[in-house]
Parts: structure tokens; sequence; C-alpha cells
């Protein structure tokens, strides 16, 4: 086996020095009944070419994004990544690093967590970030939970337009963690009515913008709203690269912000790995979940990052910790920084408009496609579209004409009288042909 | 003598100096942050220029760009490599660090996880655009099942913690289904902490159970504190004392009569393969982290991922999605009114689990086969006894010279009275080279040293690690106290003020210090 050393003089020598006749003799003290000896039931082993073969027979089975015309978003977004990304994170030093426990030998992965932090503060308009979450699911999830903790309320208002997965994983984990949580309608194209909802059990109030439907809506008058009862504002982002363009949820006044950054240096994946980020202002600072990385100096004065406010995590605190939260998605927030650095602010403002352009001219082809409804007021690079019919059944005709247009509201809402939407999204990597193809073939589709 | 008549010989130069003028050290570069850059601008990504049509951001557009810096890519490049060059990494050394497993991550699977077939679709495509992905989860599940013995998996969870809540929520959802949810999990003093804090997410009380002088649990122990308010237990086997639970199988014999759950902790799975039977061992669920057992690197922090597999009783709880099979035509159940008869707890996350993840790990268990995958254990456990018999006269066993898993804990009793503490210990060990074993944990034994060398070191390896490991034990004994307490000398960074740290928390750029 070709990642394996020794050889089996090696480790007939070894147990000699062990003292013991066999290997069996170190497995002892397992119960006669729980006994195994191998897994004679699985393959053997393979080389390289036929591992190879194998995974390449399953990968052809599925229709890559790059291979024809692509549409889809709802909380993945696909976007041209830099060759020189990828080539960073798999060098030896941060690809095979443990998390940095020991920071007088893991300074690389410390200062680029440091840098992390400080763009995802910048970005999202807040004082402070942490190392990352899993992803932005769970980064909303562990946002309720802070909230009613910090304000030692239960109820937490969630918008019905926040992606209904993210919903979903909130309304798990705060069902265990004794949340009450209140949801409203969802509005595709439009912006649910909120403050009625807020009193004063509200912990929190959890607003995605854009919204699932691509919808954007301005934060503000929802903080304030907040603000007046005592509650704090979540705001989600799904779709990091639409702050180049869209006022910081910071800057509308939001308390917490959370999200996915997966679209910022990271590919598509099938749903993972990606990166949850969670930032917030210094007050909440201390009932932050995650691992935070700051910055001080060493014993010659020199200045050095250090994992640090580790009293809140559950290796230290163990039950009473804010989170059980341990491994998180350090190379993932590596792609995500050295993607960042390589647009600059400028550079990330160009691809947002870039987006945005690409989006209009979608609604502006779609839009001209007979029976077609667009439904926005406003968006960034996602609108939702109405469609005389069933718009699962759409969505597979599309898929048969090698176009991927976008995710039918009903894979989310089953019965709930949207099956007639699809939201679909738009990037820098469309071109005309590709929104050409997508209009004639809905044409036909729905003639 | 060199060419140039410069002395090269032993004895013929001066005493180096300590500094430099610019602070670096030969390969070792200082680097600055990239928000001290002050000629950034241009960025270093071409894009082309956006027409300039009017927006339709319902007036919320911002007047200006984000403040952040743009680098050109050489720039880039030179930054993140030089950041790169002051990390420690298992490609360039040994890092034995206990109850992390870090073993050999495999270029093979970096890859096959780019594969465009894998790395470039949605997750939420056509479930007929996606059949090939939804074959390698399942491909996967089969494996993992197999190798444990056990009946269903979840690849939901998004890492080993994440995993954790998965098994403690089908096990409330499994007991409020019975109307009764209970109040209390029991796990040992020794657990990780990542245990009780699951716990006590999932609405429980933790009682710790204290182990008995071998370093295990009994079953009598776990008797005492077993009643009709007791969930179930938390437990990790082999424990976290690199020991295995020799009662494991009547522990959870008495937990299942007093109508609680076993929640297995997988972290230390790589002690296991092909020698335990989990679903034997009488565990109802357990999560498996990808990024130990298979290999999948841990990339300074993750991402990794937490699959659980759980017994029957507990299966139909397994959260959303689910993935079926007919016909041979894979679907995801994401909604659960289509579960048929699973009553699952619900969502836990985004989409359907860590794929990149799952690709990696696939292929390292096709690699392998069974038993390659048995041979990884076999050698494991061989690694840590033979750092175990080879270090037992100089250093210390809490729990005696007894044989051990796939991990040696010592503590911290051979320094008695040397003035060196574990953690001098330790920073001695990286001015030689090594990356430290886990420190002061598990919490149980004073001055924790949890040592795992994994399968992939050879035995040239561990000979230097336990020869370099005595000198530092005979260093420590004979007073060169110095030597410990104000290592490491030679890193790029000498020990960091901590305290400073927390009290005076600077957690992004405001300027340089």
């Amino acid at each position: 086996m070709r990642y394996l050393p020794h050889t089996d003089e090696t480790r007939k020598a070894m147990l000699d020095k062990i003292g013991v006749a066999g290997m069996a003799a170190l497995f002892a003290d397992i119960p006669q009944e729980a006994q195994r000896s191998g897994l004679e039931t699985l393959p053997g082993y393979q080389g390289e070419w036929d591992v190879e073969a194998h995974m390449a027979a399953l990968a052809a089975k599925n229709r890559a994004a790059a291979s024809g015309p692509f549409f889809i978003g709802c909380g993945a977004y696909r976007h041209h990544v830099p060759a020189s990304v990828d080539h960073l994170i798999q060098r030896s030093e941060f690809l095979t690093a443990y998390t940095p426990y020991q920071p007088e030998i893991s300074q690389g992965t410390l200062q680029v967590l440091f840098e992390f932090q400080t763009q995802v503060a910048r970005l999202t308009g807040m004082e402070v970030a942490n190392a990352s979450m899993y992803d932005g699911s769970t980064a909303c999830a562990e946002a309720a939970l802070m909230a009613s903790r910090v304000k030692r309320r239960r109820k937490i208002v969630i918008c019905g337009n926040l992606h209904p997965h993210y919903r979903e994983s909130t309304l798990t984990l705060g069902r265990f963690g004794g949340l009450r949580i209140e949801t409203t309608r969802p509005q595709p194209g439009g912006a649910p009515e909120l403050a009625g909802l807020i009193d004063k059990d509200t912990a929190a109030l959890v607003v995605q913008n854009p919204d699932v439907f691509g919808q954007v809506r301005d934060l503000a008058p929802l903080a304030e709203a907040a603000h007046a009862a005592g509650a704090l504002l979540i705001a989600v982002v799904t779709e990091p690269v639409s702050l180049g363009l869209l006022r910081s949820p910071g800057a509308m006044g939001a308390d917490v912000v959370c999200g996915e950054g997966q679209s910022i240096g990271n590919g598509l994946n099938f749903g993972g790995p990606y990166l949850g980020l969670f930032a917030v202002n210094k007050k909440l600072l201390r009932q932050m979940p995650g691992r935070i990385c700051g910055q001080t100096v060493d014993a010659d004065g020199r200045r050095g990052f250090v994992l640090t406010l580790s009293t809140r995590e559950q290796h230290i605190r163990r039950e009473k910790a804010t989170s059980n939260i341990c491994t998180n998605s350090g190379l993932c927030a590596l792609a995500f920084s050295i993607h960042l650095s390589l647009l600059g602010g400028e550079g990330l403002r160009k691809l947002a408009r870039l987006n945005h352009e690409s989006t209009i001219a979608l609604a502006g082809t779609l839009g001209q496609v007979p029976g077609v409804k667009v439904l926005n007021s406003g968006y960034f690079n996602e609108f939702t579209y109405k469609v005389p019919g069933d718009a699962a059944e759409v969505i597979e005709a599309l898929a048969g004409r090698d176009i991927l247009g976008g995710v039918p509201a009903s894979r989310f809402y089953p019965g709930e009288g949207f099956d007639d939407l699809i939201i679909t999204a738009a990037s820098e990597l469309n071109t005309d042909e590709h929104r050409a193809a997508y209009a004639g073939a809905l044409k036909e589709i729905l003639s | 003598m060199n060419r140039e008549g410069r002395p090269t010989g032993a004895g013929e130069t001066q005493a180096p100096r300590s500094r430099t003028f610019t602070g670096n050290k030969a390969l070792q570069i200082e680097e600055p942050l990239i928000f001290e850059r002050a000629d950034y601008g241009h960025g270093g990504v071409d894009l082309p220029e956006p027409e300039g049509l009017s927006t339709n951001l319902a007036g919320l557009e911002q007047e200006s760009a984000p403040d952040l810096p743009g680098l050109s890519e050489p720039e880039i490049m030179r930054h993140y490599v030089r950041l790169s060059q002051k990390n420690f990494s298992i490609d360039g050394g040994f890092y034995p660090l206990g109850s992390c497993t870090m073993k050999h991550n495999p270029r093979l699977n970096e890859k096959m996880a780019r594969l465009p077939g894998f790395a470039d679709i949605h997750p939420l495509q056509p479930q007929s655009t996606v059949q090939g992905a939804l074959e390698l989860q399942h491909e996967i599940s089969g494996w993992l099942c197999n190798i444990t013995g056990m009946s269903a998996v979840t690849l939901a969870p998004r890492a080993g913690a994440h995993g954790e809540l998965a098994g403690m929520m089908a096990i409330r959802a499994a007991l409020e289904a019975r109307g009764d949810a209970r109040s209390v999990v029991l796990t040992p003093e020794s657990s990780h902490g990542t245990n009780p804090a699951t716990a006590s997410l999932v609405g429980y009380k933790v009682k710790a159970i204290p182990a008995r002088a071998d370093g295990t649990v009994s079953v009598e122990a776990v008797r005492e504190h077993l009643g009709p308010d007791v969930a179930g237990i938390m437990i990790t086997n082999p424990n976290t004392c690199g020991l295995f639970e020799r009662d494991f199988a009547a522990i959870s014999a008495a937990v299942h009569e007093a109508g609680g759950f076993v929640y297995g902790d997988g972290a230390n799975l790589n002690a296991l393969m092909g020698r335990a039977d989990v679903a034997a061992l009488g565990v109802d669920a357990m999560h498996i982290n990808l990024h130990k057992t298979f290999s999948t690197p841990h990339g300074g922090g993750g991402p990794g991922a937490g699959p659980v597999v759980f017994s029957k009783a507990l299966a139909p709880f397994a959260p959303l999605p689910l993935l079926r099979e007919k016909y041979g035509v894979f679907s995801l159940i994401e909604n659960p009114d289509e579960a048929e008869n699973a009553s699952p707890f619900g969502r836990m996350a985004a989409f359907q689990g860590q794929m990149g993840v799952f690709v990696r790990a696939l292929s390292y268990m096709l690699s392998h086969g069974g038993n390659g995958l048995a041979r990884s254990t076999d050698d494991a456990v061989l690694n840590a006894n033979y750092i175990r018999a080879r270090l037992a006269d100089v250093m210390s066993l809490p729990f005696g010279n007894q044989s051990c898993m796939h991990e040696v804990l010592f503590d911290d009793a051979f320094l008695k009275d040397t003035g060196v503490t574990t953690l001098d210990f330790a920073k001695a060990m990286i001015d030689e080279g090594f990356h430290p074993m886990t420190v002061y944990f598990p919490l149980v034994v004073h001055g924790a040293m949890l040592i795992e060398p994994t399968e992939s070191e050879s035995k040239e390896t561990l000979d230097q690690f336990i020869e370099t490991m005595r000198a530092l034990v005979k260093a420590a004994r004979s007073g060169e106290t110095g030597r410990f307490t104000n290592a490491p000398v030679f890193a790029p960074r000498r020990r960091l003020d901590e305290t400073r740290a927390a009290r005076q928390p600077v957690l992004v750029y405001e300027g340089k210090i």
C-alpha cells in the first residue's frame, strides 16, 4: 500500500521491541463479540489510475456548470476564481497544517486569519469578524442562538424571504436550544412586513439581503424597528460579491452580519465545503461563536498572532461554551482572502457591476419571452420570474436542452403556491450566446 | 575554505549575529499585512469594463468601493508563499498531535476533488444532472456503514462537532417520539470539550463520570449515574487517554437497559478499522471525522466533514436531506413530507454535505481497499505502542505501562522538580523540528502529553523522534532549564503574549503597533 511506509520486517522488529508476539495482542482489550478480522467484504486496494478511472466515471455523470449555459444561484454562486488562488491553497504548509494551536510555528495561517477577519469586517461594515464558520446556514443558526443569549429573550423573528435552508437550519438548532421562532410567508419579489412581529420578547430579527428571490431591501428601517424593541438585527448575506455595489449591512444598522463566503475564491462543489462569515460590533465580541485570531507580540517584542478569547470555546468552557464548533473552514477562508486580495475594493466593485449588468441583460432577454414576468423591483445578480405552467417541469425541460436555468421555487416551497416561479442568477461568466440560448429554449418550452 | 577564501570550517567562523537589518533570516522573511501596503490600487484580476448601465438596486448602491487592498499577482504570490513558510505542516515534518490524526494527505485525492464533474456542479441543479454526485454519496455511505458495521448514515454534518449535534439531536428526537426527552447526558471526565458543549446545545444537562485507576470508565460507575432522567452517554472509544474502553459493550447494555442511547465520539476511529465492530459495541450514533481517519487535509483548521452512522433504532430520525436509490436512480429527499417511513429531526445545514471532502475521502478508501484500511489501523496502533515502549523508561505513563491504541498519553511526573513544564517541553520540541504533541488534554491527567503518530510515519522518523525526546528528557533532568523556558528560539516567532491578546483584543487591522 503506497501510503504505508513499513515493511513486514519492520513491523516484526517493532513488535519485538514492544514485546508482543503479534499485532493482535495490541487489540486484546476489544471484547470478543466486537472483534473483527479485517475488512474483507470491501474491495481491495487500487493503484492511482484505477481510482482515477472510477472517479472520472462518476464525475462524467454530472453536468458541470462550465460545460454550457448556467444560471443557478440561491445561496451558491459561480464566479471565475483566478488560477493563483487554487495554486496557493495547495501549498503544503497551508493545506496540511492543523488548527494553529502552536502559534510560533503557525504564523502563516494566523496572519491569513487576521487579514481575513479584517477583510470580512470591512466588507460587511462591522467592527470585528471571527475566523469562519462551517457555512452561511449554520452561521445564521448560531447568530440566532447568540442573540438569544445576549438579549436573554427567546423569540426570533425570521423574514419569510430568508433562504429556506437557512430558515430550516435555524429552526432545527433553535428547537433544541429553546428558541421560539416566528416567520412570515415568503413574498417573491416583495418585502414581507416584519415590524409588527417584533415585540419585547424578541431577541433578533433575521433578514437576508439580497433575499432568496434576489430582491434587495433597505435594512435601515428594520434595524430601527428592531432596536426600538431592544432587539438585534441579524443581516444574512449569501452573495458577498453584492457588497461591492450594495450598501453594507453595517452601514444600514445591522448588529450581526452572517452569511456565505463561498462565492469569493471557492467553487460550487455541490454544496460544500463552504465558508461561514460572522461579523459583529465590538460589544458582542465575547458572545461570538467560533475561533478568533488576535494580534499580540512575542518575547522579542515582534508582532505576532494567536487564537484568542478561547474562554468562549468548548475546549475550555465545555458545556458553558458559546458553541460546540471546533474545526471550521480555514482553507476556504484562505481562498476567500486570496481572491479578495487580488480583487481589492475597486476590483470587487467592478466585478459586482459586471454581475449586475449581466443580470439586467438576462432579465431583459427573458422578459421578452411571451408569458414570462419578472417579479423583482430591485435585484443584484438574481431575480424571480413567473412562467405560465409548472416551473419544475420547465427547469427539467431546459436541462434536457443542456441549459441550467435556475431553481424552481417549488423545490423550496412544495405545495405553497409558488409552483410557477423560477429563481435565476447571472454572473460575469454568462455571454450573449448563453442568454440567447436560454431565452430561445424557454420560448420553445412555453409555446 | 570556500573558493573565495572565506572560512567554512568548524571553529573558523564567528558566532552568528542574532539580528539582521531587515529582521529577515535568510529563507524566513518578515511579511507585512496586506493592509500595510501603501501602493496598491489596480489589483491582480483583469476584468472587462462594465457598460455603465444604470443600476436596478432599489436605490441601495453604495457610493464608493469597499476599503480593501488589491495586489498584483506577483505581489500576491510572494505574500502568501512567504506566509506559508511560517507554518509547520504534515508534509514538512512529524506532527504527532494527539486526537487530531495528522496523517499523510494524498495528492491524488486533491486531483479527484478538482474534476469539474465534482467541483463545478451546483447543489441545486436538477437531480437528473448530478446522478454521479449522488452515486458517490451513496458509495461512501456504503463504505462507512461497512467499516463500522452500522445500519445507516447521514452525510449532512459539516464537521465532527456538527456530527455530534446530528447524533444528539437524533437521540433527543427518538426520545421525544417516545414521549420522554429526558434531561441528562453522561460523559466521561476525559471527554472532548465538544461532547458537553453539544449535549448542552441540544438542551441536556451534563454529568461527568470519573475514570477508574486504569484510565477507563467502569460499567459500575456508569450504572451509578443511570436513571429515568438519563438520555444517554457520549463516550469516545478508544478514549482520549489512548485506551480502549474495555467495558464499552457492558456500558452500552446498561445504558440501553435504562432506556438511553449511546453516542460514540468517532474521533479515534483510526484505531478501530478492521479490528472492532462499532455496532457490536452497542453504539447508536457515531460521527466520523473524514478529515482525521480518511485523511482529507486539515487546511489550517478545516474544512472537515462529520458523517454520522446510526443504529437501526436511530436511523429513522436522521436529518434531511435523505439519499434514496430506486432502480439505479438516486434522489434527495429534501422535504419531511416525502420521507415515507422516516421521521427526520430536520435540516441542519444548507444543501447536502461536504461534497469536496467526500470525494477526497472516497478516493482514499478506494486506494487502500478494505484491507489497506485495516492495515493502516494496525500500523497506527503499532507506531503508538512503539513510542510508548521506547519512552516508558524515561517519561511517565499515568496509567502504567499497558498497551495503548493509536495514541499514547504521558503526564508530567517525569518533569517533577526540573522547573520545566509540559508547555516548556513542547516548545523545546519546536526548536528540534517537531510539531509538539497535544498538551494539557485530556484534562484528567496532570500536564498531559498526548502523542498520536499515525500510520504514515516510518520507523526511521519514529526513532529520530524517540531519540530527540530522550535527549530532551535528559536535558530537563540535568538542569538545562533555559533550553526549555526560552524555547522556541529558532521558530519564526518566540513565545507570544496570549494574555495581552485576550485582555486588549485587536482582531482587525487598526494600524501598526
